[in-house]
């Protein structure tokens, strides 16, 4: 069955959480709530509350990335030391641990906020393009929900998105 | 004291406002950005002098190797602390009034950055061996000294300007939508489409911008940190008169942050003018900065007071000689400004009446900078010039007009990378001004408290 698209937008942030609340609890055929998407002009950590948790995995990557650039930074610098073997050192180690700590140091946060980032990109999902059910509206005062489900939850969609003062309603057949 | 933002303001006349900045500055801005290019014409032209001619007319000589461009490299590192490093740590203690004046604090930052990696380059005199800072291994037999401050300075510089602009251009992504959103055409509207990466404000994408914001945020605490302190190891662990003192990282820190506060609130009052941000750089969050700037100094004072007497009652007799030369000898006057500035006149701040008053705390922030970029002068030449061996010392020596053109140049430079950032991207955060809104507004209907507010 094709599915279908729609995005409704609210003035009040209570409205749209209602309305989230409400679709989770009509149990609609040919709706799952991980079709569900909350757009919104700030970030609503209480939103969590109606959508589930959801985990994030970026500090996966920060770890991966923080503990590369470490590692990456002390075989550098000790691996060019090692290569002064010949030198004299006058009785000084070849690898001194306490001064290469520092670059181990630098790199280690270095690879921690490049991860960081890629690790961002990819669980935001970033770059995209911009779904076509998109309202400028969103990215200045209202909260838009954007929901995918089969011809047969759209009437009930409208129903619930209406009862909750949606100020538009926008859609669009799905892929 | 009044409240730091007004709880009624319309989200969509924030986004009206933010972006009338970005299209019609008052007529002062292009004021400014002449100004800028004509002290960028001055440097250039002492920049292309020195590079044809010599070093040598920069005056520099043996005694004095690093003269104005080194003090003014790590001037520019210290004003670039504040930025990074305030955002930062008053984003983990949830001070909500660094929202609408992160922004530009975080630009400052990358410029500042910019303009000191400047000074390493005029410095070193033959640019177009300019790589050679680049400590890679081996591969030019120029066998890196791994240990040294200068190779751990590179190192910690790239790693802090690549970290600071990934905050300010990460925490900047939901604007750039907004932006990209609201201008309709023109190179403008490609460039934020671009950089915006196809934000549209879902719940997942918040959801991950919180957490990295915050990891990146945490990161960046330690790194401001280590940067000075490593900065502050380049004299530190030499073993010149009036450098080798304990407490330099501390004091280094202290004196970056200082000045970068004062630099912020010189900035604070020019964008409030010129764009218009009355509403939003308000009086009361001056009033935060200025009380922070105030206990920075104090600090600041204090950790001077410290080294001194470190010194004073220290067993280094060469030291000694060297404190009693910088306050008594030919360098005495620059001393006296530079405590006069950095520990009396922020005295100023500590009055109710002087905190919001605009045109006293213009002139003030730039004099406490004064003071912090002759802090810095006073480190570097008075050990040149009254150092540990009778025969390099070299008590007349002046920067030649060309030193003097060329650190004059840099805050033009400084100055025009700043005014252009702010007329192309929002120096305002417009989506965190309306969650400061937001939150502010449900607190006075007394709503339960929201639940992870970060």
């Amino acid at each position: 069955m094709s599915k279908r698209h729609l995005l409704a937008l609210f003035n009040d942030f209570d409205e749209a959480v209602a309305a989230i609340s409400e679709l989770r609890a009509a149990n609609i055929k040919g709706f799952n709530m991980d079709d569900l998407i909350l757009k919104s002009p700030i970030e609503h950590p209480e939103v969590e509350k109606v959508l589930g948790d959801k985990p994030v995995h970026v500090q996966w990557f920060t770890l991966i990335g923080a503990c590369t650039g470490a590692l990456l930074a002390f075989f550098l610098v000790s691996g060019a030391q090692a290569n002064f073997f010949s030198q004299i050192k006058g009785g000084k180690p070849i690898v001194p641990l306490p001064p290469d700590f520092v670059l181990t140091y630098e790199m280690f946060i270095l690879g921690g906020v490049f991860i960081t980032i890629l690790g961002f990109l990819i669980c935001a999902g970033l770059p995209a393009k911009r779904s076509s059910l998109y309202s400028a509206k969103v990215s200045e005062d209202q909260i838009g929900i954007l929901v995918k489900g089969d011809e047969s939850a759209v009437a009930i969609f409208k129903t619930i998105f209406t009862k909750h003062k949606a100020l538009e309603i926008q859609e669009e057949a799905g892929k | 004291m009044g409240k730091d933002i007004r709880e009624d303001i319309a989200w969509a006349q924030i986004n009206k406002d933010v972006l009338k900045s970005i299209e019609s500055p008052k007529r002062m801005y292009w004021v400014i950005l002449l100004i800028a290019l004509a002290m960028i014409g001055v440097a250039v032209g002492c920049e292309i002098y020195q590079y044809t001619t010599g070093m040598g007319v920069s005056n520099k000589n043996n005694s004095h190797v690093w003269s104005l461009y080194i003090a003014t490299f790590i001037f520019w590192i210290g004003m670039s602390h504040s930025g990074t490093l305030l955002s930062a740590i008053l984003h983990l203690m949830h001070a909500d009034w660094r929202k609408p004046i992160y922004r530009f604090a975080e630009a400052m930052t990358t410029f500042s950055l910019m303009t000191a990696g400047l000074f390493v380059m005029v410095h070193l005199g033959r640019l177009w061996q300019v790589y050679y800072v680049m400590p890679y291994p081996n591969e030019r037999w120029v066998w890196p000294n791994f240990q040294s401050p200068l190779v751990w300075d590179m190192f910690a510089i790239a790693t802090y300007l690549s970290s600071s602009v990934l905050f300010l251009y990460v925490g900047m992504i939901p604007d750039l939508a907004i932006c990209r959103d609201n201008i309709h055409a023109g190179w403008r509207k490609k460039l934020y489409t671009v950089m915006s990466l196809g934000w549209e404000g879902t719940d997942r994408q918040w959801r991950n911008f919180r957490i990295t914001y915050l990891t990146i945020a945490c990161f960046l605490i330690p790194l401001a940190v280590s940067v000075h302190s490593i900065v502050a190891s380049d004299f530190a662990m030499s073993n010149m008169p009036g450098w080798h003192v304990t407490s330099f990282p501390p004091y280094f820190v202290a004196g970056a942050l200082y000045s970068g506060c004062a630099a912020i609130i010189t900035l604070f009052i020019i964008l409030r003018y010129v764009f218009r941000f009355e509403e939003y750089m308000t009086l009361p969050i001056m009033k935060k900065l200025v009380r922070l700037t105030f206990a920075i100094a104090m600090v600041w004072t204090y950790l001077n007071l410290i080294e001194f007497a470190s010194v004073w009652y220290g067993h280094d007799q060469t030291a000694k000689d060297q404190l009693i030369f910088k306050a008594t000898g030919p360098y005495a006057p620059f001393f006296w400004a530079m405590i006069f500035f950095g520990s009396i006149l922020p005295l100023m701040l500590a009055f109710k009446r002087f905190q919001t008053h605009l045109p006293i705390l213009f002139v003030v922030s730039i004099l406490l900078n004064v003071g912090m970029w002759l802090e810095r002068w006073m480190i570097i030449s008075p050990s040149f010039a009254h150092g540990h061996y009778p025969w390099t010392w070299d008590h007349d020596q002046w920067p030649s007009l060309v030193q003097w053109g060329i650190v004059f140049g840099s805050f033009g430079w400084f100055t025009l990378l700043f005014m252009v950032f702010c007329k192309v991207f929002p120096s305002v955060s417009m989506y965190e001004v309306k969650e400061m809104v937001y939150h502010r507004s449900l607190a006075l209907k007394h709503k339960p408290a929201v639940k992870g507010e970060y």
